[in-house]
């Protein structure tokens, strides 16, 4: 029986309207599978006949609940994904059949052993670095047992007809969600990174392919329509890069506050941007071989050593003409907070441009803090 | 015409003029920062004649509490304005700047008379003038008695660097029956270390100068540029530096 949490009521408009769109598929018959992080190869949940949502995670609701349970010095992220989790506050986590996982950092493959406790949890293990030894055999293996267990779960097989239209149906997808973050590439941007942001974003409430992509496709048109030249009275609004952790958790904190101080967020280059979605899975291979190749191109910090992430930023950073670089850390991610040094190196030694680095989490106490460097950080530019 | 350079900071409120008179004073902020602001505003006007609403005057406020300034024609961030009153009162092109201050320390580098980079600590304390006043209530000492005291003690190490911690940590040493000397020259000990932390990762410059409140104490001088292993430069008016400089950009 599909039915609401307990705790319905007490939700804003947005949460309930998420529970409500999620039960909706659901009693049409969908297969829900949630996931929580870009290295999961979407294409098997497709292949599956299931769909995949995003598990939440980035706001402070939940973190007091898991805070009860986990230690206060993790990062807000995993704390607010597993306290979302645990409160029934996350509506695709409710929803979810099963939690489609892999070993990135050590904080989630260790919550995700909790999280085991109250749905089932299928754990991928991801090698460690990109050009190890075995690397790619490992992770092409993984895959495989992955579509197995998949198969076995939703009492369906896996074929490689089904997992080849998958494959084709997402890096469709892609291509809708690239085309949109290609608009600020337009000198003055149209959109701003605030709203780029809350529209791709939006995607999760649309669940069939036809439905995102035509979405994408209309505010893609809609936005490029917008575009207007630099007035010639006016100063060009710096164009700024925002890398480093996931991002959404902070958006009104960063993105939106350095956008009201008079900047551009051009790229939004976190693992979700645009450096991930134009690597397409080859459709012309093994699917399985095509997706290994194509998830383990994907630079996180989690992977030792990171290089592609240089060679990534240095050619974005030239395509969308980025004129700075804020990189957010969320506290106790050690993986990201390590890597900043090489990446401060890097874009003000080797690229030559100004970089700001702010260690923050999804809570409020440091905002104003935040808006004087951020403030500091355009008046060094300008 | 007058320039004024206000300077909101967490703790200490400092005030400077540049133009037909050229003058300095702090107050100190208290809890309300508007209040701060209207107090200067009386000061301005009874002590040295100078009416923040005549047009022959431009205000340029800055600090924690510069938006709290109604009759600022303008706000410049503290880190803008630190670099530029620097770069007046030393006559520097290029320079990092330490500036230890209430709540916040920066490092800034200036080169051909621009903020280069900076690096600021995160929300924690250690390292602030927020931890030196902590660990003074918790001693009994005023500040210049910390440095005093610190001066003819021996450094007993204090490990933590959370400021709570850190005060449980110095608890715990005073219920050992160390002396009070050698725990204060702990404690400076403790901020010199972390400012030289956040220092080197941001990498220095010849020229170091010290700004912020602690500049015009040379007990602190000596142990910071000992940690640093660089000579520190040190201005009589290096608190106010950020209003200066505040003035300064008021003036073009």
């Amino acid at each position: 029986m599909i039915k609401l949490p307990d705790n319905f009521e007490t939700f804003d408009e947005k949460r309930k309207k998420g529970f409500i769109a999620l039960m909706e598929e659901k009693e049409k018959g969908k297969k829900v599978v949630g996931t929580f992080c870009s290295y999961t190869p979407i294409e098997l949940i497709l292949a599956a006949g299931a769909v995949s949502v995003s598990l939440c995670g980035n706001s402070e609701q939940g973190i007091p609940e898991a805070e009860a349970i986990l230690p206060k010095t993790l990062c807000p992220l995993i704390k607010s994904s597993f306290g979302l989790a645990i409160s029934d506050k996350c509506p695709y986590f409710y929803f979810s059949d099963m939690i489609l996982a892999e070993t990135t950092c050590d904080g989630k493959k260790k919550m995700y052993e909790l999280l085991n406790e109250i749905k089932p949890v299928h754990v991928m293990h991801l090698p460690q670095g990109q050009n190890g030894p075995l690397s790619i055999e490992a992770w092409k293996e993984q895959i495989k047992q992955t579509a197995k267990y998949l198969g076995d779960f939703f009492n369906t097989e896996i074929t490689e007809e089904n997992l080849h239209n998958a494959i084709v149906e997402r890096n469709r997808i892609r291509k809708a969600i690239l085309k949109a973050y290609e608009v600020t590439k337009l000198v003055p941007s149209p959109v701003s990174g605030y709203e780029l942001s809350s529209i791709i974003e939006a995607t999760d409430f649309h669940f069939t392919d036809d439905d995102i992509v035509e979405y994408l496709e209309t505010k893609t048109n809609q936005l490029l329509s917008n575009y207007k030249p630099l007035d010639p009275n006016k100063k060009l609004r710096p164009r700024l890069m925002l890398t480093g952790c996931p991002h959404t958790g902070v958006r009104d904190k960063i993105i939106k506050k350095v956008e009201d101080l008079g900047a551009d967020i051009v790229v939004l280059d976190s693992c979700a941007g645009p450096r991930t979605q134009r690597i397409l899975v080859d459709e012309t291979k093994d699917p399985y071989e095509a997706l290994a190749e194509k998830y383990l191109k994907i630079n996180c910090s989690v992977m030792t050593p990171n290089d592609g992430r240089f060679e990534d930023l240095k050619a974005v950073i030239e395509e969308y003409k980025v004129d700075g670089v804020i990189e957010m850390v969320l506290f106790a991610c050690h993986t990201f907070a390590i890597e900043a040094h090489k990446t401060k190196k890097f874009i003000s030694e080797e690229l030559g441009l100004p970089y700001i680095r702010i260690d923050t989490d999804f809570s409020s106490s440091d905002s104003a803090q935040i808006q004087t460097r951020l403030e500091a950080f355009l008046e060094m530019i300008s | 015409m007058f320039f004024v350079g206000i300077d909101i900071g967490s703790t200490a409120s400092k005030v400077a003029v540049r133009g037909q008179k050229e003058l300095e004073f702090v107050l100190p902020t208290g809890w309300n920062s508007k209040e701060t602001a209207f107090q200067i505003k009386k000061n301005l006007f009874d002590v040295y004649g100078i009416d923040v609403t005549n047009n022959d005057v431009i205000t340029i406020s800055t600090g924690y509490g510069r938006v709290s300034v109604p009759y600022a024609d303008k706000t410049v961030t503290e880190i803008t304005c630190h670099a530029k009153g620097v770069q007046v009162m030393h006559n520097l092109k290029s320079c990092t700047i330490i500036d230890v201050g209430g709540q916040d320390t920066k490092i800034i580098s200036i080169k051909d008379g621009n903020v280069d980079d900076f690096t600021m600590n995160d929300k924690c304390s250690a390292g602030t003038g927020k931890f030196l006043e902590i660990m003074c209530n918790r001693l009994g000492l005023t500040i210049d008695e910390l440095f005093t005291f610190a001066n003819k003690g021996k450094v007993l190490q204090i490990s933590s660097m959370c400021t709570v911690f850190a005060e449980s940590e110095i608890i715990g040493l005073m219920g050992d029956g160390n002396k009070r000397e050698d725990i204060a020259a702990g404690v400076v000990d403790s901020v010199a270390t972390k400012v030289k932390q956040l220092a080197t990762r941001h990498g220095l410059r010849n020229n170091v100068i010290l700004t912020g409140g602690l500049s015009i104490n040379p007990i602190f001088i000596k142990i910071l540029s000992e940690h640093l292993g660089q000579p520190i430069i040190a201005h009589e008016k290096g608190r106010f530096a950020g209003a200066i400089g505040a003035a300064v950009i008021a003036q073009k």
